[in-house]
């Protein structure tokens, strides 16, 4: 519990979103320490993406806080998500299908020679070396992003989340739809981020992927974070009743 | 097989039509083989590819434009008019142009701030600046204009006429501006997936609406030229000249879904249709064929982009 005394990088208080009449969050709370690797699971609808969305600030929340490193934001936009560090690997893989490897991975941060010419081939060298030294297998830097397999592009998915140096990276379900050997892949590639020191945040159905990787789960339901626990503390088949509400009853049974 | 793959498919393809067409016309007309006509060809197309470099990056980024027709018109006239009230050439040139980019700057933001559909936003405001064309001219063209405001539309630099090293500079500039910089890797990015760009910390609606800008720019800058040319700025100037510029477009690889682009297509596809244009009229053909002919490569471009993306999103799920 040591650790815990430490600031946490991010933490969100009361945070609130309804679309219409639909309350996805509902005073929703959670905090993420430097460094660890965080699951947050849930039924559909329970409101996992619309959290990790207002943490990118791809939506902005009705109310609540959210402080990243000691810091109160009332709703960040994306730009300022990523310049405070927090990277988002989407569950729909937002990559420009069009376009070759390397302008995905630096897409909104190109570099360029005499203030206009993006370099093109700066950008194609530098994928390359940052893809190999992740180990993330592709058939050639010029392919377009929409010619590669799911494993593929999440890999570039994930290159460009961490190629700008973010300190808490957000993976949104990301082995959905993708093969085991592919999967197992990307799992490999998350835990060698968590080693690296990131803080990730991992939402996943599968609480194989969960146990694997994270040392607390978040279970979320009805737009709220109902409970916190360790995976060191508990069984997968605690943190499924969690999910589904029937933990509450048998802790009100045993209480 | 390699070749159907290239990237450059488009714009090999539209090189061995030009070729193709030479030759069968050469056979045709005893007037077409001739150095003037080629020449008289460039010089017809130039105010044509000028309408067409705007229209590749909007239509690259996802949108369209329909108002160029009627801005082309509507800058001609107000910088006749600002002629007319004794204003110095290059005062008058650039207050015209101003007038036509305002009218892409409404355009530009009602779409990308209010994200309005890009086909109707502009087929208003291409009623608005026709209407308002024919409103200040009350209908009846404007004529007689200094020598060296007619410069522009019909005098030359050595060799070559205005017109034609304008819309070269143009052609260049916009490959530059689409292939080696951050406003055109946005643009392929907008049409391609949008909030991709705007996760990236992208402010994607500047950027949408810019390109709206840019486009009445060169709508305007066509409508100067078309103004010097003729020495008469007509209310009705440019009427229908959007289609021409879309076939062009879309002929010349630029994708009607977005994404993909192509200044060199676009500029072999204004040949190749100013090229049967003239062929037309030299073989006493009704010019209205090719008109006709733009319309049916739109539907097909149209048709074939949507097959292509139904059997890509086949693939992909």
């Amino acid at each position: 519990m040591g650790e815990k005394k430490k600031q946490p990088f991010l933490s969100v208080k009361d945070l609130k979103k309804s679309f219409g009449r639909v309350e996805a969050l509902r005073g929703a709370d959670l905090e993420v320490y430097p460094g660890e690797t965080l699951a947050i699971v849930g039924d559909n609808g329970a409101g996992k993406t619309t959290l990790i969305k207002t943490l990118s600030g791809v939506i902005s929340p009705d109310s609540g806080e959210i402080m990243i490193e000691g810091r109160a934001y009332q709703e960040l936009n994306p730009r300022q998500a990523l310049d405070l560090g927090i990277s988002t690997v989407y569950q729909d893989l937002s990559l420009v299908n069009c376009r070759d490897i390397a302008t995905n991975i630096f897409l909104g941060r190109e570099p360029v020679r005499h203030k206009i010419f993006v370099d093109k081939r700066k950008m194609a060298a530098e994928a390359e070396e940052f893809l190999r030294q992740l180990d993330i297998k592709i058939p050639e830097i010029g392919v377009e992003a929409g010619q590669l397999s799911g494993g593929q592009r999440q890999g570039v998915a994930i290159a460009r989340a961490i190629k700008f140096g973010g300190k808490l990276l957000i993976f949104d379900e990301p082995t959905a739809a993708m093969g085991v050997q592919e999967s197992a892949a990307v799992l490999n590639l998350i835990r060698k981020l968590g080693q690296k020191g990131y803080a990730v945040i991992l939402i996943s159905h599968n609480m194989y992927e969960v146990f694997q990787l994270a040392k607390r789960v978040s279970v979320m339901r009805q737009g709220k974070v109902v409970a916190t626990v360790s995976t060191g503390d508990v069984t997968p088949h605690d943190v499924v009743a969690l999910i589904t509400g029937a933990g509450e009853i048998a802790a009100d049974i045993f209480s | 097989m390699k070749i159907a793959r290239s990237k450059h498919f488009s714009q090999i393809l539209l090189l061995l039509i030009l070729l193709i067409m030479g030759v069968v016309l050469s056979f045709l007309s005893p007037y077409f083989l001739s150095w003037n006509n080629f020449y008289n060809i460039l010089d017809q197309t130039s105010v044509d590819i000028i309408l067409a470099m705007g229209m590749v990056f909007v239509i690259a980024s996802g949108g369209i434009d329909l108002s160029i027709g009627s801005v082309l018109a509507y800058s001609g006239i107000m910088m006749a008019f600002a002629m007319k009230a004794g204003m110095a050439i290059p005062v008058a040139v650039a207050l015209g142009i101003s007038a036509g980019t305002v009218i892409g700057l409404c355009s530009g933001f009602l779409i990308s701030c209010l994200r309005l559909n890009p086909l109707v936003t502009t087929l208003g405001f291409m009623s608005v600046a026709r209407g308002l064309a024919l409103i200040l001219t009350k209908s009846s063209p404007i004529f007689g204009f200094p020598n060296a405001f007619k410069f522009l539309g019909s005098g030359r630099v050595g060799p070559v006429n205005v017109p034609i090293l304008v819309a070269l500079a143009i052609a260049v500039i916009s490959f530059i501006l689409l292939n080696k910089t951050k406003w055109g890797y946005y643009t392929l990015a907008l049409g391609g997936n949008e909030e991709a760009l705007r996760r990236a910390g992208v402010a994607t609606h500047r950027y949408r609406a810019s390109l709206y800008v840019f486009c009445a720019l060169m709508a305007a800058i066509a409508g100067m030229i078309t103004v010097a040319r003729l020495n008469s700025a007509d209310p009705l100037a440019g009427w229908m000249v959007e289609t021409d510029a879309i076939a062009a477009v879309v002929l010349g690889g630029t994708s009607l879904s977005g994404g993909r682009g192509s200044i060199l297509g676009a500029v072999l596809a204004c040949l190749v249709l100013g090229m049967l244009d003239n062929g037309l009229i030299l073989m006493a053909i009704p010019a209205y064929y090719q008109k006709l002919f733009c319309g049916l490569i739109i539907i097909i471009a149209l048709v074939a982009t949507e097959l292509r993306n139904r059997k890509e999103h086949r693939n992909f799920v």
